[in-house]
């Protein structure tokens, strides 16, 4: 079991709703971003002089820009209905991660500065004046928020905490306070492509890496492209995919199916990631400019189609906002929705017979299935609402046999976060980490205990990323977090491959 | 015309005046601000009907709140339920002739102000019962409450207990509306049932009694879920678009 300097809370395989304990994640504050960083991303270096003012004019216009803003800061009637609903809340008790106290940071101000009833009575209805410690909870704990709207499904009007903490972190930002994990990440973006700061070269490599290893594996030569001009389809993929584990398996899963579907395929030195942590710092100009990569890469490769690799909020800028930020896509083929998951990608050709499937391979294994909460509550597969639950456990059923859920509640659109989403995946929140993913642990050992669950396959970067790190601290194993299509690819059988697990005989056998 | 009879129309004339020009601000402004990104909470519904009815559910019967809460949602129901046939049932005082609906409403509407009284007095007690409850409540969600059981209790007295000459009210009602001032009835509990729902109209465009109007405008239940089929460019992101092109 991982070490923590900090307490690991006990899981029971039931979520209880804690007693609130005022200020225990008070402390937790992420680093901040350097001048630089914020420079690159368009805010300013240091906090002026005036930052009250500034905070207050950034607040004003964005309510001017943003209809939820403007309403989900009206409509709360502080019903409760949300409070025992945030993964976060149910792992620390500190009440200010309930949702709607977490709104109440920022609505308190709101109140103060662009209410009657705030400026006149600010007392009667909780208003306060912006002061440096308003602004320190700000900071403190719109980084404790993954925005990843499971609340939003509960609340009787559909105000969604993300928005709120979208649009606090992009006040914060214009009065030059950012958070150094999101704000160095874009920049890396901007000046490389990726999260990561792959470069082109190193990207050449890892994929050259990946053809000899599936070569080895089974005998077929399966490729995998790197700015190929005049592939049909453009792989966006998040790029901890290049390297990372479990998700590497996953990348090599999508080669293989494209490979057995046919099509010919690239990924993109230029827009070699999917992840945009600009909606994670709630600035359309940062996101839109990450989107625009993506457009760039497709027209200069003169690809047909967009497809995207697991990740959670890439799917959700994808799917929901890419068409809008960066498009129209009048240029690529009107025959197939812009964009694509790889799962519409793989159900589509599972059902149309083109992947020869052997489920036994997968047969050491019971596999339980994570619902990514940007998948689950801000995005759809296919055709049909709900969709985004359905395509994914097709697909794993058709590769494994053992497939169970995780209990009703946790699965979903009431899907728990990992508790490393919404640009939180650093180590310097690791306490907030660990205490977060607490209700997706206890669904965990509830199935494992019930049934037997050995694995959970996840599609989402971040997910994989985090779950890997933080499941040892409750006494699991990181090998028990799969990709989805790492399942795929155990279970395809390419064609001339050799089948079974004897192909080294045989292999030397043909060699004799 | 008694002292009383003016002050109380004054205060509703008033009263009218801030309630609707309130709400259609707050109306027009919800319509007038972009909502530039879909951000509808899915499963959403993929054609304009069926967010209707999605909106539909989420209004006439709380949908959300009932996969939250099972209670909360018990307590909210009674009230609000409560207080639509009351008013329902209020209509007798405007309209001549009764319509036939509010005529058949009427004997279910003189004990819903039970329910509403009771529902509210079990959100009250959540207030105070539920720890994180007690932690989001501010002072003006008591006020909140104890006007709207005021005005419940005050208008069931007046029904069951302290009989009020309704005949006589009915005629200041439909004063009120032809600008015809008539004598109000002088019971005190009449007065205060009538000054307080005054008050309540007053509050109502200034206070999360704004749910009522904010629901509707709410883009993660009121967008349909089609953003791969159509670009939504609000006006100022395509000003960013030009300046950047």
């Amino acid at each position: 079991m991982a070490k923590a300097n900090f307490e690991v809370p006990e899981i029971t395989g039931v979520t209880e709703v804690p007693a609130i304990q005022p200020d225990t994640m008070a402390h937790l504050e992420t680093f901040r971003a350097k001048p630089d960083f914020m420079e690159t991303l368009g805010f300013p270096g240091e906090m002026p002089e005036d930052w009250k003012e500034k905070a207050i004019e950034a607040m004003g216009d964005m309510l001017k820009k943003y209809r939820s803003l403007q309403v989900f800061l009206d409509a709360c009637v502080k019903c409760g209905a949300c409070t025992d609903k945030c993964h976060y809340f149910l792992g620390t008790a500190d009440p200010k991660n309930m949702p709607v106290a977490r709104q109440d940071l920022l609505r308190k101000v709101y109140r103060r500065y662009f209410t009657l009833a705030g400026k006149f009575f600010p007392k009667l209805v909780g208003a306060v004046d912006l002061t440096e410690e308003v602004l320190q909870d700000w900071y403190n704990y719109y980084h404790q928020c993954s925005q990843c709207r499971r609340c939003s499904v509960f609340c009787p009007y559909g105000i969604d905490t993300a928005e709120i903490s979208m649009a606090a972190r992009e006040i914060m930002d214009r009065i030059g306070v950012g958070d150094k994990y999101c704000n160095e990440i874009i920049g890396k973006v901007f000046r490389i492509g990726n999260n990561l700061g792959l470069p082109e070269p190193a990207l050449a490599d890892t994929l050259e890496g990946l053809e000899e290893d599936v070569y080895d594996d089974t005998g077929v030569k399966v490729r995998y492209p790197l700015d190929e001009k005049g592939a049909e389809i453009l792989l966006v993929t998040p790029s901890a995919d290049f390297f990372a584990e479990p998700h590497v398996d996953g990348l090599m899963g999508y080669g293989k199916v494209f490979h057995e579907a046919g099509v010919s395929w690239t990924l993109s030195s230029y827009a070699s990631e999917a992840a945009n942590f600009g909606m994670f710092i709630g600035s359309y100009e940062n996101m839109r400019k990450i989107s625009l990569r993506i457009r760039k890469a497709a027209i200069d490769l003169g690809v047909k189609r967009i497809v995207f690799g697991e990740c959670g909020h890439a799917w959700r800028v994808a799917y929901a906002f890419l068409n809008t930020l960066a498009g129209p896509f009048d240029f690529l083929d009107p025959k197939y929705p812009v964009p694509q998951h790889i799962l519409e990608f793989t159900w589509e050709q599972i059902q149309a017979g083109k992947l020869k499937l052997d489920p036994s391979a997968n047969d050491d294994m019971v596999v339980t299935f994570h619902d990514s909460c940007n998948v689950a509550r801000a995005t759809r597969m296919g055709d049909k609402p709900g969709g985004q639950f359905e395509i994914p456990r097709n697909v794993i059923k058709a590769v494994c046999n053992n497939y169970v859920d995780m209990p009703d509640g946790t699965i979903k659109e009431a899907t728990f976060c990992c508790g490393g989403g919404g640009g939180l995946l650093t180590d310097d929140l690791m306490e907030l980490r660990v205490k977060g993913a607490k209700p997706r642990m206890d669904a965990l050992k509830a199935a494992t205990e019930e049934h037997g669950v050995t694995h959970m396959a996840a599609i989402c970067a971040i997910c994989k990323s985090q779950f890997t790190k933080v499941i040892p601290y409750y006494g699991f194993d990181m090998d028990q977090i799969v990709s989805v299509h790492q399942l795929v690819s155990n279970a395809i059988i390419l064609t001339g491959q050799d089948e079974g697990g004897d192909e080294e005989e045989e292999s030397a056998e043909d060699a004799a | 015309m008694s002292f009383l009879t003016v002050l109380v129309a004054a205060l509703f004339y008033l009263a009218t005046v801030i309630f609707v020009t309130g709400v259609v601000y707050r109306i027009w402004l919800y319509a007038r601000v972009p909502a530039p990104l879909r951000i509808a909470t899915t499963p959403a519904p993929v054609t304009k009907g069926g967010v209707v009815l999605r909106m539909f559910r989420e209004v006439a019967f709380f949908e959300s709140l009932f996969k939250s809460n099972k209670l909360l949602w018990i307590l909210a129901a009674l009230f609000h339920y409560g207080l639509a046939l009351v008013l329902l049932r209020h209509l007798r005082y405007f309209i001549e002739p009764v319509p036939l609906v509010v005529e058949l409403v009427q004997p279910f509407g003189k004990y819903a102000a039970f329910a509403m009284v009771l529902g509210l007095l079990g959100l009250w007690a959540r207030r105070f019962l539920i720890d994180r409850v007690r932690y989001v409540t501010a002072p003006s969600d008591h006020l909140m409450l104890a006007l709207l059981v005021l005005i419940g209790l005050s208008g069931a007295l007046t029904t069951f207990v302290a009989h009020t000459d309704v005949v006589a009210l009915k005629d200041f009602a439909l004063g009120l509306l032809t600008f015809d001032l008539k004598p109000l009835p002088g019971d005190p509990l009449l007065v205060i049932h009538l000054v307080l729902v005054a008050v309540l109209m007053i509050v109502f465009p200034y206070s999360k009694l704004l749910h009522g109007v904010g629901i509707f405008f709410s883009p993660t239940r009121n967008m349909v879920d089609n953003p791969r089929e159509q670009r939504h460019v609000a006006n100022w992101a395509r000003k960013l678009e030009e300046e950047n092109s």
